[in-house]
């Protein structure tokens, strides 16, 4: 035993508590757990915030063991493929057991936030009804409940801060679930609805606004019109974080007049989004707050056009948070360029969804961003074309990536400038970004464009691959190379069984890997399965109902369609649905 | 229809000529090679989950695009007119339908000199609010990027008639 640890053992727990109070991280404290029996218990009972990435790795019964006085967790569900369609719905990720749980065991929950998981009304008054102390919820592409359950919610949580639905599929049932907030109900500090489609009291509302005297966060739904911003506005100068609903009037009423005035008068606004449903001519009423903005989510509206959007960014100068569509053009991403200095994370969504032809952003305007935005470390940029050229400029004027994705609109289409493949485009961007943790590769990509992330990509933790490599090589280099790598998604590419494997130890140390349309059979699967206890392995048929048949008749030597495993402490999940067999 | 307005000359595809606007998604394997003269054709929406936008998004931005009512105002009238683009199928419903509407004659359309041989031709100011004449782009392309038709005077609508 060294000096260093006697010492420690010397001070009472609670100082180590009070120390370990300082760790913030989840991974600071898993550390911490893991250098002697004392640490890991002090440790355990003093943790409040858990962490779980995968709501199967573990079930609620270990989790309440585990840290029994947690008060905030985060669960994730379905795979991030989910979002695109490609998981059958049903598949799971279900939160009530963890509610349930909870409940039962008494635990002092304040906090919960869900990304990708299937919420009932049940959960929803199960958890209203079951912590007095409830603060957050925040709900993220989630799923399965309506309305009534928010409004359980409302009426309960005593101590709510925190109502945060962000793009969740909702059943509105139009009842007046923002009406069940009660008169004491003064808490609130951020609430945010944008996903709902239906009307809401606008009276309740402004009432709601005027007695939460710390609302810092609020986003309408599209629901509301501009005259009931206005009056929000007037009750609620100080927010930090605004989502207009809809964004459209005759610039010339009355009430556009008054919401001007309004704007003018909310300093401490830094956050803008929203504007569903948008009149351009409405827009430069906000100009007087653009000045300070530094997130800006213009996403969502396409009826902004080119020249109305540039004439807003230039008003932007300290954004470091842009999401728009590529209505913007290469043109106005110039102008984002020669503006936003600060710029950190840039989205860039399609507007064209059914290949109408409209004009998209091409590799010019990512170049001028990379070359004008010297702080950028985050991307999503969807585009009509890209050449390696273009990305090798990128790396070299933007070595600090922490997130590169990149979507071509058609998947494989090569460089179009060269008709290459993309390989050295992107090798270009792993090489020259040390740091990065994400990547998304699209276009024309042979297996040395995944030589080149397995040699390079050191500090990368999720890969997303779509329509790319020759063969299983491919794969390997990935699964050999990436060391940190975490998650692993793959669709239309030609791996297989020989890359599934070749290291199965490796998906001990990944959350997860998703193979969809590859080569992989149902015998390798099996054999995997059969020698990684510790994994689960699922093969997830196409049909609901009728998968019962289509399982029968597949033999081992027939392709899998879709395959989810995932590393778990507690094998197969009890809850899985017929088209889903975990092997 | 489309004949009459020679739009299969000037439509905007990124396909081989030849082949028709059903392309399937393409399987695995197989990447066409670096070589190969054309480019791949590209599966459009036809591939599910691509491109991988959240289904909230898609549906979002749908429902916001969805509006097709547009403004239609002719040069010397008083007021304007409001039609749904939606209604019409193609160029010649819609130059029908405002020729009834404003009780006039706008002529034939050709690609080199615009709509010769009458008082009137019919622009439109698109996404980008830019004047455009009418007839120049593939109908799809014009019905998601017309914000407001004009019916101009043909002695204005000179400069229009020269497309290139």
């Amino acid at each position: 035993m060294c000096l260093f640890q006697s010492v420690m053992n010397y001070f009472p727990e609670e100082v180590l508590e009070h120390v370990f109070d300082f760790l913030t991280s989840h991974r600071d404290r898993n550390a911490v757990s893991l250098v002697c029996k004392s640490w890991y218990s002090v440790e355990k009972f003093s943790r409040k915030k858990v962490f779980i990435g995968n709501c199967y790795a573990v079930n609620p019964e270990r989790l309440i063991a585990r840290f029994p006085r947690l008060r905030s967790l985060i669960l994730k569900g379905k795979p991030h493929f989910a979002d695109f369609n490609l998981v059958p719905h049903d598949w799971g990720g279900h939160v009530y057991p963890w509610i349930e749980a909870m409940a039962k065991s008494r635990i002092n929950l304040e906090e919960l936030r869900l990304k990708r998981m299937v919420v009932s009304d049940e959960s929803l008054k199960l958890l209203a009804k079951s912590f007095p102390n409830f603060k957050s919820l925040v709900l993220v592409s989630c799923e399965g409940f309506t309305t009534n359950g928010l409004a359980a919610i409302a009426s309960n949580c005593k101590f709510l801060r925190e109502l945060d639905l962000q793009e969740n599929e909702v059943d509105d049932r139009k009842g007046h679930w923002l009406s069940c907030f009660p008169e004491s109900c003064t808490s609130l500090v951020s609430l945010n609805f944008a996903c709902l489609k239906g009307e809401v009291n606008a009276a309740a509302l402004e009432r709601l606004v005027a007695r939460c005297r710390n609302l810092r966060s609020l986003r309408l739904n599209h629901a509301l019109p501009l005259e009931v911003l206005q009056k929000i506005l007037v009750q609620a100068p100080q927010l930090n974080d605004l989502g207009t609903g809809s964004f459209t009037h005759d610039p010339n009423s009355e009430t556009f007049i008054k919401l001007k005035n309004a704007v003018k008068n909310c300093h401490s606004i830094r956050s803008l989004s929203g504007f569903l449903d948008v009149n351009g001519r409405c827009l430069p009423a906000v100009y007087p707050i653009c000045a300070n903005l530094t997130a800006l989510n213009l996403s969502y509206a396409p009826g902004i056009f080119s020249n109305e959007l540039t004439k807003l960014i230039r008003h932007c100068k300290k954004i470091e948070r842009l999401w728009i569509l590529d209505t913007i053009g290469d043109k106005g991403l110039g102008v984002v360029a020669n503006t936003c200095k600060e710029l950190q994370e840039l989205r860039v969504f399609p507007s064209d969804l059914y290949g109408v032809g409209n004009a998209a952003v091409t590799e010019e305007g990512l170049v001028a961003i990379s070359a004008g935005c010297p702080k950028l470390n985050s991307i999503l940029y969807f585009c009509q074309q890209m050449t390696n050229a273009a990305l090798i400029t990128v790396a070299k004027n933007c070595p600090n990536f922490i997130r590169f994705r990149l979507c071509t609109l058609n998947p494989i289409v090569p460089d179009a400038a060269t008709n290459q493949p993309l390989d050295e485009g992107f090798g270009a961007i792993v090489q020259s970004c040390k740091g990065l943790t994400r990547l998304s590769v699209s276009g024309q990509l042979t297996d040395q464009v995944f030589l080149y992330i397995g040699m390079y990509a050191e500090q990368l933790e999720m890969l997303s691959i779509a329509f790319a490599g020759d063969s299983d090589k491919g794969m390997l280099y990935v699964l050999n190379g990436c060391k940190k790598l975490k998650k692993l998604e793959i669709r239309d590419s030609p791996f297989g069984n020989m890359a599934l494997l070749s290291d199965m130890g490796k998906y001990e140390t990944m959350r997860s890997l998703w193979m969809s349309s590859c080569q992989v059979t149902l015998g390798a699967c099996k054999t995997l399965a059969e020698k990684m206890p510790r994994l689960n392995v699922e093969i997830i048929s196409e049909n609901e109902g009728g998968a019962g048949e289509v399982e029968a008749r597949l033999d081992d030597r027939d392709r899998v369609e879709k395959m989810y495993l995932y590393r778990t402490l507690v094998g197969p999940r009890t809850d899985a649905p017929d088209f889903v067999r975990t092997l | 229809m489309d004949s009459d307005l020679n739009l299969k000359a000037t439509e905007l595809r990124l396909g081989l000529p030849g082949t028709t606007d059903a392309i399937s998604p393409p399987k695995n394997n197989k990447r066409s090679s670096p070589d190969s003269d054309s480019a791949p054709s590209p599966p459009k929406a036809q591939i599910v989950g691509w491109p991988p936008i959240r289904s909230y998004r898609k549906n979002n931005l749908a429902e916001a695009e969805s509006g097709s009512f547009v403004k239609v105002s002719m040069d010397g009238a008083p007021y304007l007119r409001k039609i749904d683009l939606k209604v019409y199928n193609g160029y010649l419903e819609l130059l029908e339908g405002l020729e009834k509407m404003f009780k006039l004659t706008i002529g034939e359309y050709s690609e080199r000199e615009g709509y010769k041989g009458s008082e009137y031709a019919p622009a439109y100011e698109d996404k980008d609010g830019d004047l455009m004449l009418v007839g120049d782009v593939p109908w799809e392309m014009f019905e998601s990027s017309c914000k407001k038709l004009r019916i101009m005077k043909a002695s204005d609508a000179r400069g229009l008639g020269c497309a290139v």
